[in-house]
């Protein structure tokens, strides 16, 4: 399959904007970090409750050790990325900006000791043995969540609700935010692996049907994903056209199947599951080779960054490692991002440590970093032009200024993805999805006591 | 390099470029075509009504928003520019300087500032401007300049009716409508702008040049000159087709008047037009079919000023009532 034969190529109708999208490290190979002389690990890297330590103070634990339990359904098991001893459990500031309970190793001075039964060969496993319940469980074990950036716990997206039937698989290959190539260098190097992966999440839901979606700025990973699946039965491979927020699961469903997940529901409503390519890697590992989530790629890079690469690190690395594998940090950085530059967070410290939803580190310069002067409203129409909500921004922020919150709620403020498209393509350079995040966050309150 | 000094701010952590001074100087490119063959048509008197609306609208919006709004002016946003340069578009090019100045002063004063400057008025301020001249100064406002020979002469150009006055005037001494489409200027003068008028209501080809730039540009959808001038074209269309003695062709309608400079560069003015792709259909169909009830059934020869305006006094409405396609949500549910 040739460039030329990209054809059929989907993206979702509504809305959307074409960022620049600086792919600087889309040909670095990923590369190996050795691991750190201590990590620390949270216990929230995850939607949901935080983990539950299980670890004493100065235990000495194993790579791959359960450290910490999730805590309930919606959370996800931790485990040790190096092994050493527990030194302590002490509030560190994460990608949020506060400060959080992590768990901190200190590497041993013997070299690295990982738990029983994990294999760390490089043989490919593809005979599926585990059946359903067993492929979940072992998901939930190995503490996955979702790599993209959301980090929601993969088995409980993976535990269908009754009443409901998912038909297809959809495999987030899109990496729509500029920058990020974390997951387009995985399906390079690893996308063996992901169809795997993506067959034993097949299993686990009960579906024959699985889409691989890729964007169209990504022909290689388009052409090697095409090669891989064509003789797979039910997995193809859908090009999609370049439009952020295209990764969003929601305008991924719209672009691939035309389904529409209904206002307030989630994508099984309408028979689909969306699980991203790191994820489906992370499943291959967890279940083929019993090794639980403890490193990821993280792409680090930026207009100003020496060598902008892609590394394999253990999670719970300081940022501030991987930015001098990078080169450095560059004079007149202004702004250090965790995720991408639409919806990633900015850090108020290097010490913030690798989390499992970490799929990029984006040094910013100063002249980028600073927002413009907030102008008055033009009622140019580009914020209801650009959601692919169908939502008003423009009106979000209004009423949510004025505190009308009950008018926000009935304008579908809970419906936003906060792609951040408004803010992006503003003349008047208004910050419509702080505002809205800040009106969401007042209804889910309001909700919250209404139903109470 | 020290993290105290990192920025903090919520995502989206880079912006597009868009600007109002971008966009606003792309309207005032968008407008130079109309601009330069006003200049080349009407001579020094267009340039002088062009100088004097632009200098005196900036002036005024400077002062007013200094010493009434009590704010730190942003004239170098081209606002007040463009508010200045559509004001002289629609008004004769032999108008004397003080009705000009008095119609800069509504349109900025009355029209934008009184309601709280840039993005809060609900009417356009240019034709704010231009109606309350022609109420006030009927007969300097519609006595319309003939083309010149000599682009640079300056006063006593003859002066003639417009096509749209010409036409209106003949109907209602009863003169059939074949017999008075021999008097005013073919096609061809109408779409290169060889005509009396306005300012810039001149060449259909130059708007139609600007316009292009506007939707190539991304500064304008086409909903609503499409809209707009869809529904005058079938609307007189049909009013031919009953009647051609009475009734002017839609191509003229089209080419003559303000119809085009309204449904480009008027109608579409951001601030005083709807917000959703639906509403701006439903406005422009409005401002053209209010138009065309005017020109053939009112008093005045033209009405695409009263037309926008009067839309203009809906859009707080339709941008109540008409949203957007919301994502997953069902038509009715």
């Amino acid at each position: 399959m040739s460039l030329l034969t990209i054809n059929n190529v989907k993206t979702f109708p509504k809305g959307g904007i074409h960022p620049a999208d600086h792919k600087l490290s889309a040909g670095v190979p990923i590369k190996k970090l050795d691991p750190p002389a201590q990590v620390a690990i949270p216990l929230s890297q995850h939607i949901g409750a935080p983990a539950t330590p299980v670890v004493e103070k100065r235990e000495k634990v194993k790579v791959g050790q359960l450290i910490a339990k999730g805590n309930g359904f919606v959370s996800a098991n931790i485990h040790a990325t190096i092994s050493g001893i527990v030194t302590k459990v002490d509030k560190v500031i994460d990608s949020t900006g506060y400060k959080r309970d992590a768990i901190i190793i200190k590497a041993g001075r013997e070299g690295e000791e990982w738990a029983d039964g994990i294999d760390l060969s490089d043989d490919l496993i593809t005979e599926i043995t585990l059946e359903r319940e067993d492929i979940i469980k072992k998901i939930a074990d190995a503490g996955i969540v979702g790599m993209g950036g959301a980090t929601f716990p993969s088995h409980v997206k993976l535990s269908v609700p009754k009443g409901r039937t998912a038909e297809y698989l959809i495999i987030n290959g899109v990496e729509c935010e500029p920058y990020l190539t974390a997951d387009h260098r995985l399906m390079l190097e690893k996308g063996a692996e992901i169809i795997v992966g993506a067959r034993l999440l097949m299993r686990a839901l009960g579906v024959e049907k699985a889409i691989i979606g890729i964007e169209k700025n990504k022909p290689d990973a388009i052409e090697k994903m095409a090669e891989l699946t064509a003789n797979e039965k039910g997995i193809t491979v859908q090009p999609l056209k370049v439009q952020y927020p295209q990764g969003g699961e929601k305008q991924l469903i719209k672009a691939v199947l035309n389904r529409e997940v209904p206002s307030g529901g989630l994508p099984i409503d309408v028979g689909v599951v969306v699980h991203n390519v790191g994820t489906a890697f992370a499943v291959y590992e967890a279940v083929q080779k019993n090794k639980p989530l403890v490193e990821r790629v993280v792409t680090v890079t930026g207009k100003d960054v020496k060598n902008p690469s892609n590394f394999l690190v253990r999670i719970g690395t300081p940022v501030m490692q991987l930015i001098d594998a990078a080169g450095g940090i560059p004079e007149h950085t202004g702004k250090v991002v965790s995720g991408g530059p639409m919806m990633g967070k900015a850090l108020n410290s290097l010490d913030v440590p690798v989390a499992k939803g970490t799929s990029g580190i984006l040094l910013i310069p100063n002249e980028e970093a600073k927002r413009g002067e907030i102008k008055p409203c033009i009622r140019c129409t580009k914020c209801v032009q650009v959601c692919p909500m169908g939502l008003e921004p423009y009106l979000l922020m209004t009423l949510t200024q004025k505190e009308m919150y009950e008018e926000v709620e009935k304008e579908k403020t809970m419906d936003c993805i906060e792609c951040g498209s408004c803010s992006f393509i503003c003349p008047s350079d208004r910050p419509l999805l702080d505002y809205i995040r800040l009106g969401k966050r007042t209804v889910a309150s309001l909700i919250r006591e209404r139903n109470n | 390099m020290s993290t105290q000094f990192l920025t903090i701010s919520p995502s989206p952590h880079i912006h597009s470029g868009e600007s109002v001074n971008k966009l606003m100087y792309g309207v005032l490119i968008a407008l130079a075509p109309a601009l330069a063959v006003s200049f080349y048509v009407f001579g020094l008197g267009a340039v002088i009504v062009t100088l004097i609306a632009v200098l005196s609208c900036v002036f005024f919006e400077y002062i007013l928003t200094k010493y009434l709004l009590h704010r730190e002016p942003a004239i170098t946003d081209g606002s007040a520019v463009i508010t200045g340069v559509l004001l002289a578009f629609n008004v004769p090019s032999n108008l004397p300087w003080w009705i000009i100045i008095i119609g800069s002063l509504v349109a900025i004063g009355v029209g934008k500032i009184s309601f709280g400057g840039l993005g809060n008025n609900p009417f356009n301020p240019a034709l704010v401007g231009r109606v309350f001249l022609l109420i006030s100064f009927p007969v300097q406002m519609t006595s319309w300049p003939l083309p010149l020979e000599n682009a640079w002469q300056l006063a006593d150009a003859a002066t003639g009716a417009t096509p749209l006055g010409l036409i209106k005037e003949g109907l209602s001494t009863g003169k059939p409508l074949s017999d008075l489409m021999q008097e005013v200027p073919s096609y061809v003068s109408l779409l290169l702008g060889n005509v009396g008028g306005s300012v810039g209501e001149v060449s259909a080809l130059a708007l139609i040049i600007g316009v292009i730039y506007m939707l190539w540009k991304k500064i304008i959808t086409w909903h609503i000159p499409v809209a707009m001038l869809g529904t005058a074209f079938i609307f007189t269309g049909g009013l031919w087709l009953i009647n051609p003695e009475k009734f002017a062709d839609p191509v003229f309608h089209l080419l003559t008047g303000g119809l085009l400079l309204g449904a480009f560069f008027m109608a579409t003015d951001y601030v005083t037009s709807p917000m959703t792709t639906k509403a701006m259909l439903i406005f422009g169909a409005g401002v053209g079919f209010i138009t065309i009830v005017i020109r053939e059934f009112g008093s005045y020869p033209e009405g695409v000023s009263f037309a926008i305006l009067i839309m203009n006094g809906f859009v707080p409405l339709m941008n109540k009532y008409i949203k957007p396609k919301r994502f997953g949500v069902k038509k009715n549910g």
